[in-house]
Parts: structure tokens; C-alpha cells; sequence
């Protein structure tokens, strides 16, 4: 048994922030019936591919948002696709989407028809601003989201241009913020039997979540400060990012606690130097520069680990900026159960991270790999009471 | 009031700096009863700022989001309007008491007894230092849910590595795989995403676990390890290396698929970053149909239609060559004006918003999207609104930033139920308080 193996979700989204969401539901049990357009989700076309080849069926994003469900092909422009869709839709707990609302609304297939067929099921829509207000029809990528929403402004160097975060992390964050969505919406159903349309704007996820615009907006409210783009790491010593041996050591805020400092460093005669010990004169930005001159020969004598294995024994707070061949190749990780191995058709063996969360009981579990496109088209429409030539038409021929 | 997702849900807030009080954040914001706990002889540094008792001097030398405190001003109780701690108390009760003491660690018990969640993430073996484990957990209520987010995990050689985000996700590669393409990584500034990641994946295990509850009657513990947990923000990179052993490098602005151009440009300011006043666009251009209607929307420039441009591949090929004539073209256009006009045209375009510039969009206001909440300390003003809409149960600040030890009464005379001589003897004791002891710095 898994904890969420009696809800079945009908996953309309695509590309990252819905299929990561849909994932989590996925990975702890959730039958997750997601509904691809022919030619399939656009994720199918991003890299990286296996051996750099774009190939539908060889995408490692694709692949890594959408284990544990299972893929039907439908093409919701005609009435046989739709008609599958209302079958599909009766079976649900749960239905998320991620249509532009101009397109959901010309497919015909708003919060409306959905609730005609169910009153009672929960509709969650995932879009780049909202379902209504006047940026409802704007684009949206990960770049102008962390750009508009997130906290990218302070982000980088005071003389140059911000700069964004890697790959495509700020649309991750608001896919698990969605997850929490998608899980309110489900309590309400079952506790309150309430059916309702949610909005989540993938913008106010980042307006309203967590990494500091939530606390760069009060602040600004409070005090009428604006949050400078510098590289800054918290006060005190060490504060940032140093070279060592092999690369780069991060201390940001270490020195809030200039005892265990001084305990890495083997010098407990610092805390009785009032300019190392007394709050005011830690400031002084020559005594800083001073005593990071000395602190960065420390740490050039020292490869990443060691430092880090240095800083772990005295409870500095600490990271070691590892690459990702240093990942890969960690032991404590991979003894930690971190890594998982599966199996693909067209990938063949691959490794992956496993398990988010360790949940002790009815937790999480890979039960299959990601679906090939339309790979059970037939079997759920058939399930839903489709016979061949209604299950041929509604996938656009795909099957 | 309208019923919740999580109405009668309670949870013990034992969480510290951002991760963890997110979590549970987004758990008040369904409708979960949220407290916290604290202890007046100690000040936990990063969640209710950096000392109880700041310096002046220290606030106005302190980040704005870390030191700008009403009217920058100490005032009398800083611990209770320092901008990181607002912006994610809401919707959750404090009540005071020494966990250091047995009376004091008893009224927990007593709290865990008549609850449904506890929730923690500090430093690994602070909890057991208090004697408080799962087991003693369980034996004061079976069925309680417990989640622990340690920074890599509660066994190995890195259980007892002290960590915030950003140490952890160095770890995790993100360090090396964001900021300049070229300049060495000492100038990335600090980023939390972690602590969003592992605070949204913690309520949503909370309430997976709920569910499981009502299935089977049972409680359990969950641990994320929040290092382990932030490894999915960086899937491409991953993936990158799992499925061909190519280690990603940092990128600028640059996009991982190669879609170009994609970038940040200068616009019109009234000012520079000394102050916070420059001016920033992103665009984003997908296709080669977008370039062409992005050539269009700014008047089809020369270079904009020059034919080594139109295909993707020769435009990623000439990237810099590209930013540098959009640069000099942006740079003479207003940021909002011109996200106009390039959304007009379907390219995906967003001025680089500085925080204060948020209370002025008229997206945000149209959609209601600030709520203002009149804290008795610090007053009235306009916070972020939630991360949903939902119309049927809605999200509402029903209890704002909560101050230190506000629901004593609460907690004690109505949860807990204790006499008044019970009362009055922990009073006595100094575990009822509504700011922190004098001793505490």
C-alpha cells in the first residue's frame, strides 16, 4: 500500500511545473493519468537527451517528471477526444491542467464543463498569471518568472546585470508549491466535499513563496529600504565564498558563531581579540579583509572535502561546491540511498535521484518508469468503456 | 468564516530560520491550527532576526530584508517585526515555555498529546538534547505525525554538518551550475530555493500523511533531507551527467535548451544600483516565428533581420553579438512599456522587478493579490498575498505575525486546560512570558 493509492489524478499539464507537481502525487502512490497531446508534452522536445540525440522517448526531463504514471494520447480538438476525456474526467479524484486560459477555453474545456460532469470534483489550473487580470494571456519562462516574480533583482553583482538561478529551478519551486495546492483542493473534497475551481498563478508563487521577495516586499513596506544587488553573505568571519584547493568553499553567515570559528581554526585565543569577539568591530571592514587574508591560506591548503570535514567537526556551517561528477561519485549519498536505478525501453539502464522524503510508512516507491507516448491509451480507455474505433478516433489516430 | 482544507488539523510549529516555518506556513494558510512554541532564555538567531536585542547601529548595517525594521527603528520588541519572521508567521499562534526544564518540556508533552503534527528542522541532535524523539513522542500520542528536515539526512557522515540553503545546495551542485558564465562563483549571492523546495515538499508529506492516517489510524515519522530533497531544481544537470557524464557549468542568463537569445538587458532608469533604481528586462524568444515578431515589435532594426539570425541555431551561434544590439536598443525603452509591446507580440518578456515596484503592478492589484494585516507591534501594512486562489475554501490572514508569547492564555488555560495555580507557578517560573528575559541579548 502507498498513502495516496486511492486518489486517481487527471493530469492535463505539461512541461515542468504541473508534471513536477503531479510527480509528487505519482511517486507516493497517486494514479496519475496523464493526457498528451499528439506528438506528446512539450518536455519530450528539451534536453538533455541520451547521448545528446532529441528523440521523443529519450528526454532525461521528461523522463525524470513523469515516472510513476501513465500516458494516454488524446486529441481534445475533436469531440471523440473530448468525449474520452468526460470518461476519463468521471473516474477522477482530482483534475490539474495547465492550459493557457485562451486555450482551454477554445478546446472547450474550461472549470464548467468539467463541473457539469462532476459538480463535485476539485479543477486545479496551473498557468503563468492567473486565470483572470491583465496579464492573463502573457508568456511566461523560467528566466522572466524568476525575473518578474522571484527574487532576481538582488541577485549577482551591483555593476552588472542580475542573473538567474540554474537550469530551471524557480518553475521546480512552483511545481512544489502547486503540490500543496493540488493537496488542499483534495481535502476540501474529501473532508468538506467541496468542488472548486483553484487558481494557481505560477507569477504569485513566486510573488508569495519563500527565498526573500516575501521578505524583501515587507521590508520595503516597513522601512522604506530596497534590497541592494550585492554579493553578500552575512556579516562576519569567515562570510562567503572562498578558493580552496581543488574550488570553492561556502561560509555565508559562519561567523554568527565565531566560537565554533575559532574551534575549526584551532585559535580560541580570537574570542578574547575584541576586534574578532566585539559585535561592532567584527564589522570593520579592514579587520575582515584582514583576517580573510589569513583565513583564504587556510583554505587554499585544503581541498573542498577536507575543509568541509574540517568545518563538520566544529560545527561551522559550511558547503563545498561540489560539480556534478562530485554528486555522483559521493559515497555518504549514494549509501544514503540517495540514487536509484531503473529501466527504460528506449534508454535502456539509467540512474536517477530516488525518494524526496523518507516517509516511514506506505511511502515513497518507484513503480514504473516514465511512460512511452500513448503507452496506455488503450488499456485506460478501454478500462473507461471505449471500444477500438472511439479509442482510435479520440487519440487522433495514435492508437 | 468558511471551512478549510485542514480545519482541525493542529500543528506544533518547532522550526527555525525559513524552511521549516514555510512548511507549516502553508499549512495555517489551509486552515491548520499552527504553534509554536518559545523559550524566553533563548534566542534562536535567523528565524525572529539576528538577536533579540539588536543595536541600532546593527540594523541599518544589516541587508534591508534582514534589518529593515519599522520606521528603522529597534523599538521595543524587534523580535517580533524583523521582515524574514513576518513574512511567514502569519496564521500561527506562540505561546512561551522552557523546554530546557522538565516542567516546561512536560507541557509539550501535554501539547502533543491533543495534537496531529510536529514539525522541526533544526540542526541535528537539538531535539534529542531536549529529550525530545520520536519515541517520546509516540508514547505521549500514538498517532502523531512527526517531520524532521535535517540538512542531508539523520545518518552518514554528513548527519551532524551545520547547514542553511545555501551550504547545502553548494553541495548539491547549484553553486557551480548558476551565476556568471565568466566570473568565478564568489559573486553568487546567496539564494534559498532549498528551503522553498523542502517547505513546499513538507506540507505536502504532511498532508500525505494525513491521508494515510485517516486510511489506516497510524502515525509516522518523515525525513527529508533537505540537501537530498533540492536535487530535482537541478534535473537537467543531473540528468545531463546520468545520461552522458556532462558536467553543466554555469550559464549567465542563457537558456538550458539553447533557445536564443534569452537574456537580461538594460532599460530606462531613473537611477543606479548604488540606490536600487536600475533597470532590467528579461526576454525570453522560444522560436524563430518569436524572433521575427520580436524583430517586428521594435521597428525590424537591421541586425533584427539579418539572415544568420533566422534560425535558432545561428542565433545561439551569434548570442553576444545579439545581446549586445538588443541591449542598446532596450536600453532607451521604458521596462514596463516594452514588455508590453513584446507581449503584444507573443515573446515572453518581464521587467526584472525590484520588491517595492511589486506594490505598483496592475496585474497584482486586479487580482487582490496583497493583504494588508495590523500587527498591534509594528501596525498596519501590505503583505504578499498566498501562493493559491481557492474560491470554495479561501485563503485568508485571519491571525496576523504572531508576537512573542500572544496566545499564552490560549494555549495554556484552553488547550492545555492547566489550573490557575499551575498557571501562576510556571508564571512564577518564567516559562509564561511575552518578550524575551532580560539576560537574553
Amino acid at each position: 500500500m502507498q498513502a495516496l493509492d486511492n486518489v486517481r489524478v487527471l493530469d492535463l499539464t505539461q512541461h515542468i511545473a504541473g508534471p513536477y507537481a503531479t510527480r509528487l502525487f505519482a511517486d507516493f502512490g497517486a494514479d496519475v493519468i496523464k493526457v498528451e497531446k499528439p506528438g506528446g508534452d512539450v518536455t519530450r522536445r528539451m534536453g538533455p537527451f541520451k547521448a545528446g540525440q532529441a528523440h521523443p522517448e529519450k528526454s532525461g526531463l521528461y523522463f525524470y517528471l513523469n515516472c510513476n504514471k501513465r500516458s494516454v494520447v488524446l486529441d481534445l480538438r475533436t469531440e471523440e477526444g473530448k468525449l474520452a476525456l468526460a470518461a476519463l474526467a468521471k473516474t477522477a479524484d482530482i483534475v490539474v491542467e495547465s492550459y493557457a486560459p485562451a486555450t482551454k477555453e477554445r478546446l472547450g474545456i474550461g472549470y464548467e464543463w468539467f463541473k457539469a460532469l462532476k459538480p463535485s470534483l476539485p479543477v486545479v489550473s496551473i498557468s503563468n498569471f492567473g486565470q483572470d487580470g491583465p496579464y492573463r494571456d502573457f508568456k511566461l519562462t523560467d528566466l522572466t518568472l524568476y525575473a518578474f516574480a522571484g527574487e532576481m533583482y538582488s541577485m549577482g553583482e551591483t555593476d552588472r546585470e542580475p542573473v538567474k538561478m540554474a537550469g530551471t529551478a524557480a518553475l521546480f519551486e512552483s511545481g512544489a508549491a502547486s503540490a500543496v495546492g493540488i493537496m488542499g483542493a483534495l481535502f476540501a473534497s474529501k473532508r468538506h466535499g467541496i468542488g472548486q475551481h483553484v487558481d494557481i498563478s505560477l507569477a504569485e508563487t513566486h510573488f508569495g513563496g519563500v527565498d526573500r521577495r516575501h521578505a524583501t516586499a515587507i521590508a520595503f513596506q516597513f522601512s522604506g529600504r530596497k534590497t541592494l544587488r550585492v554579493a553578500s553573505h552575512g556579516g562576519g568571519m569567515p562570510g562567503g565564498i572562498y578558493p580552496c584547493a581543488d574550488g570553492y568553499v561556502d561560509f555565508t553567515n559562519a561567523g554568527l558563531r565565531p566560537d565554533r570559528v575559532a574551534a575549526m581554526l584551532n585559535h580560541a585565543d580570537w574570542l578574547n581579540d575584541p576586534r574578532y569577539s566585539d559585535p561592532m568591530q567584527r564589522m570593520d571592514p579592514a579587520v575582515i579583509e584582514e583576517w580573510n587574508g589569513n583565513f583564504i591560506g587556510w583554505c587554499i591548503e585544503r581541498t573542498k572535502r577536507e575543509v568541509w570535514q574540517e568545518a563538520r567537526r566544529a560545527k561551522v556551517m559550511c558547503g563545498p561546491m561540489f560539480t556534478m561528477e562530485d554528486l555522483f561519485t559521493d559515497e555518504s549519498f549514494r549509501n544514503r540511498g540517495f540514487w536509484t536505478r531503473t529501466s527504460h525501453p528506449e534508454m535502456g539502464e539509467l540512474t536517477i535521484p530516488g525518494r524526496p522524503l523518507i516517509m516511514e510508512k506506505n511511502g515513497w516507491e518507484l513503480r514504473r518508469a516514465a511512460p512511452l507516448l500513448g503507452q496506455h491509451t488503450k488499456e485506460l480507455l478501454a478500462e473507461s468503456g471505449l471500444d477500438s474505433t472511439a479509442i482510435t478516433a479520440a487519440s487522433g489516430g495514435a492508437a | 468564516m468558511t471551512q478549510k482544507p485542514l480545519e482541525g488539523v493542529r500543528v506544533i510549529d518547532l522550526c527555525v530560520v525559513w524552511a521549516g516555518p514555510f512548511a507549516t506556513m502553508l499549512l495555517g494558510d489551509l486552515g491548520a491550527e499552527v504553534i509554536k512554541p518559545e523559550n524566553p532564555f533563548v534566542f534562536q538567531p535567523m528565524t525572529r532576526g539576528a538577536m533579540a536585542r539588536p543595536p541600532q547601529m546593527l540594523i541599518g548595517a544589516s541587508i534591508a530584508w534582514a534589518g529593515g525594521l519599522p520606521h528603522n527603528e529597534v523599538g521595543d520588541r524587534p523580535w517580533d517585526y524583523n521582515p524574514t519572521f513576518v513574512s511567514l508567521y502569519r496564521n500561527k499562534k506562540s505561546f512561551t515555555v522552557d523546554l530546557r526544564r522538565p516542567e516546561g518540556l512536560d507541557i509539550l508533552r501535554r501539547l502533543v498529546a491533543v495534537s496531529d503534527v510536529v514539525y522541526e528542522n533544526n540542526a541535528t541532535g537539538t531535539m534529542e538534547g531536549l529529550g525530545i524523539t520520536y519515541e517520546w513522542l509516540k508514547a505521549a500520542n500514538p498517532k502523531i505525525i512527526f517531520v524532521r528536515v535535517p540538512a542531508y539526512g539523520s545518518n552518514g557522515p554528513y548527519a551532524h554538518a551545520r547547514a542553511l540553503g545555501v551550504h547545502l545546495e553548494a553541495v548539491m551542485g547549484h553553486s557551480l551550475l548558476r551565476g556568471y558564465d565568466d566570473a568565478d562563483p564568489s559573486s553568487n549571492t546567496a539564494i534559498y530555493s532549498g528551503d522553498y523546495l523542502a517547505g513546499a515538499q513538507g506540507a505536502f508529506a504532511v498532508m500525505t500523511a494525513l491521508w494515510n492516517r485517516d486510511r489506516t489510524g497510524e502515525g509516522q515519522l518523515i525525513e527529508i533531507a533537505q540537501a537530498e530533497n533540492a536535487a530535482a531544481m537541478f534535473t537537467q544537470a543531473i540528468m545531463d551527467y546520468s545520461l552522458n557524464g556532462n558536467v553543466q557549468g554555469a550559464m549567465t542568463n542563457r537558456d538550458i535548451d539553447g533557445r536564443s537569445p534569452s537574456g537580461v538587458y538594460p532599460t530606462v532608469s531613473p537611477g543606479t544600483a548604488a540606490t536600487s533604481d536600475d533597470r532590467w528586462i528579461a526576454i525570453s524568444i522560444d522560436t524563430d516565428e518569436q524572433w521575427s515578431a520580436f524583430g517586428q515589435a521594435i521597428g525590424s532594426p537591421p541586425w533584427a533581420t539579418d539572415p544568420r539570425f533566422a534560425a535558432n541555431a545561428g542565433r545561439l551561434e551569434h548570442h553576444a553579438e545579439i545581446d549586445a544590439h538588443i541591449a542598446a536598443y532596450t536600453a532607451t525603452q521604458d521596462d514596463y512599456d516594452l514588455m508590453h509591446r513584446l507581449q503584444a507580440a507573443g515573446v515572453a518578456a518581464t521587467p526584472v522587478l525590484e520588491a517595492s515596484r511589486m506594490f505598483d503592478d496592475p496585474h497584482l492589484r486586479a487580482r487582490d493579490f496583497f493583504k494588508t494585516q495590523t500587527q498591534p507591534a509594528s501596525g498596519a501594512y501590505e503583505y504578499v498575498g498566498p501562493l493559491w486562489k481557492f474560491p470554495g475554501t479561501p485563503v485568508e490572514y485571519l491571525q496576523p505575525p504572531v508576537m512573542f508569547g500572544e496566545h499564552n492564555d490560549y494555549v495554556y488555560r484552553d488547550v492545555l486546560e492547566v489550573s490557575d495555580a499551575e498557571f501562576e507557578a510556571l508564571k512564577a517560573g518564567g516559562h509564561i512570558a511575552t518578550e524575551y528575559d532580560a539576560s537574553v541579548p
